[in-house]
């Protein structure tokens, strides 16, 4: 496996009964970049994420195929430990889901799950992972309250905190600003563009001009197919396939 | 064409809704004025505190201790609180959690008729099963005395008829839970049972407290089922292999009978009135701790 590359996926095969979602996918996806992943609706994007971090454990109706390498470490072979493997991803999904806890609790739940029970640790990490977030400021004074009572936009980032907080090495977001205000999308980029040097990040997105400004390196799928992949210069400034120039001139999406 | 124009069909719809709602939440109340008014007689001549813990009910003789008919209440309703409650709550997260689509899919036809069964149905079947069981099998396998007909045979039959009353309940609230909420709680480590404890019950416990809420209000007013099994002796059960009483069998099993005797009928719309004012009880209470717990 390549120095740089820190997930590699193999002829992964996701079926649903006959219908195929996933075909024969390959990726590579480079250690300390954004990876956007693009493509339209219904195209397999959120069930590619699953398969990264085994969620697709929990639809018995989904069959997995083929290697996904984190580090030289088949984890769809993986039998044990599915919940270590876990930790090594934070992921942020389409809407926030706080936990029914505390806002603190959120952030600390997190953190015992890693195995910190120590309360000064757990303070000044709670901190940390907020400062992270870029949510600290806003709530530093509300940390006792339910988190559910936060706006969407803090929500979220409650999430991307949250995420961080079991120490992973990849970010995997699904659409994570879809149902956030421009502002509440900034600070959510910004923290991405921030965060790629300590993680990688594999991020879906409907959003063009997003890709364009944070991606490093762009997928493109097309029902359940691996159209295109590279840089964003190559994706963006010459499509090679006919479907990506199409779909990146707002064609169809 | 309409006979009213749009501003005068808007106010007759809204004063609609007022009267009605001023009904609903008047209906509890004229409930409660009409039966005091029917017990005042009793409660004029007794106090209040003497209706309710004397323990002497001899109503020919101008007796009426209520204690026994409410701590026959308590018990039938607390017991088969204590079968029901774990009983659902397991058998809820197991069928939406652990097992297969399908098997839920089979389950829930059959509760719902097991729910939509007529009481006499469960009171029969607790004749011929419960009190049984309980004469020959189980009281002398603990060496103790019973006929059978007694506060443990009413509070099995009650569980059995309000499991799946609550089942379905709670089945309903766990699956209305987003999956997403589960995937985050995973995503970070969780194994499935924590995620369970710590989050799933958590964002269900509002639900899970109203579903409880509903089963004891009814196993508290059942009448029937009970009235069949329980023995209906007026007698402080001293164990649960006692015959009791309860105050909806006693109000089902002597009105319209008896009334010669003065004041019987006022008696029997106290324990009406009691019936409602621990009805009420109990839904303050979970209405405290549904707000509790909603927040988050
Ligand atoms: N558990 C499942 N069982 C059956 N089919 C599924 C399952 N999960 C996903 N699918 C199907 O797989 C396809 C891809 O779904 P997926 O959610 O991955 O798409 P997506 O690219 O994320 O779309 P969107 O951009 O709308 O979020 C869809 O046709 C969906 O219906
Ligand atoms: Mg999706």
């Amino acid at each position: 496996m390549d120095q740089n590359t820190k997930i590699e996926i193999r002829d992964l095969n996701v079926f649903a009964g006959k219908t195929q979602i996933l075909k024969n996918i390959n990726i590579d996806i480079p250690k300390n970049k954004i990876t956007v992943i693009l493509g339209p609706s219904g195209c397999g994007k959120t069930t590619l994420l699953k398969c990264l971090n085994r969620l697709t454990d929990l639809y018995p109706e989904l069959k997995v195929s083929g290697k996904i390498m984190i580090d030289d470490n088949n984890i769809l072979a993986a039998k044990e430990d599915i919940y270590k493997l876990r930790q090594q991803m934070g992921l942020l999904s389409q809407r926030p889901y706080p936990l029914p806890m505390t806002i603190y609790n959120n952030i600390s739940y997190a953190l015992k799950l890693r195995g910190i029970r120590n309360r000064r640790e757990t303070h000044k990490l709670v901190m940390h992972y907020l400062q992270q977030a870029n949510l600290w400021d806003e709530i530093r004074t509300r940390l006792r309250e339910p988190a559910s009572r936060l706006s969407i936009g803090q929500q979220q980032r409650l999430c991307l905190a949250r995420g961080l907080a079991v120490n992973p090495e990849i970010i995997l977001a699904d659409e994570p600003t879809s149902a956030l205000d421009p502002i509440s999308s900034q600070f959510i980029e910004e923290t991405f563009v921030k965060l790629k040097h300590d993680y990688t990040i594999v991020l879906v997105t409907h959003v063009l001009r997003q890709a364009k400004r944070i991606a490093d390196n762009v997928v493109f799928m097309y029902l359940g197919d691996v159209i295109e992949q590279g840089s964003v210069e190559e994706v963006f400034g010459n499509p090679k396939m006919e479907k990506t120039k199409l779909y990146l001139g707002g064609t169809f999406n | 064409m309409y006979l009213l124009n749009r501003k005068q069909r808007h106010a007759v719809n809204y004063t609609w809704m007022i009267i009605s709602l001023l009904l609903v939440a008047f209906l509890p109340f004229l409930l409660f004025v009409g039966l005091y008014i029917k017990s005042v007689l009793l409660i004029h001549d007794y106090s209040l505190v003497d209706l309710i813990f004397s323990k002497t009910w001899k109503p020919a003789s101008g007796q009426f201790g209520f204690y026994p008919f409410i701590v026959g209440s308590i018990w039938v309703t607390l017991i088969a609180m204590l079968i029901t409650a774990p009983i659902c709550l397991l058998t809820a997260i197991y069928v939406t959690q652990y097992t297969k689509k399908y098997i839920l899919r089979i389950m829930h036809p059959a509760i719902d008729i097991l729910a939509g069964l007529p009481s006499v149905v469960y009171g029969l079947w607790g004749i011929l099963v419960i009190v049984p069981f309980i004469s020959r099998y189980l009281g002398p396998w603990l060496d103790i005395k019973t006929m059978g007909y007694s506060i443990l045979a009413a509070s099995f039959v009650l569980s059995i008829m309000i499991i799946p009353f609550v089942l379905n309940i709670l089945i309903e609230i766990f699956r209305a839970i987003p999956m997403e909420l589960k995937e985050a709680a995973l995503s970070l480590g969780a194994t499935q049972w924590q995620t369970i404890k710590h989050v799933l019950v958590k964002k269900a416990l509002p639900g899970i407290i109203a579903a409880f809420g509903f089963g004891l209000a009814r196993a508290f007013g059942e009448t029937m089922a009970v009235l069949m099994v329980v023995g209906n002796v007026v007698r402080l059960p001293k164990s649960v292999f006692d015959p009791g009483y309860t105050l909806p069998a006693l109000i089902a099993n002597n009105y319209g009978e008896m009334l010669s005797i003065p004041k019987y009928d006022a008696a029997l719309m106290f324990a009406a009135l009691l019936l409602l004012a621990v009805s009420l009880f109990f839904n303050l209470v979970m209405h405290f701790f549904i707000v509790r717990f909603n927040k988050y």
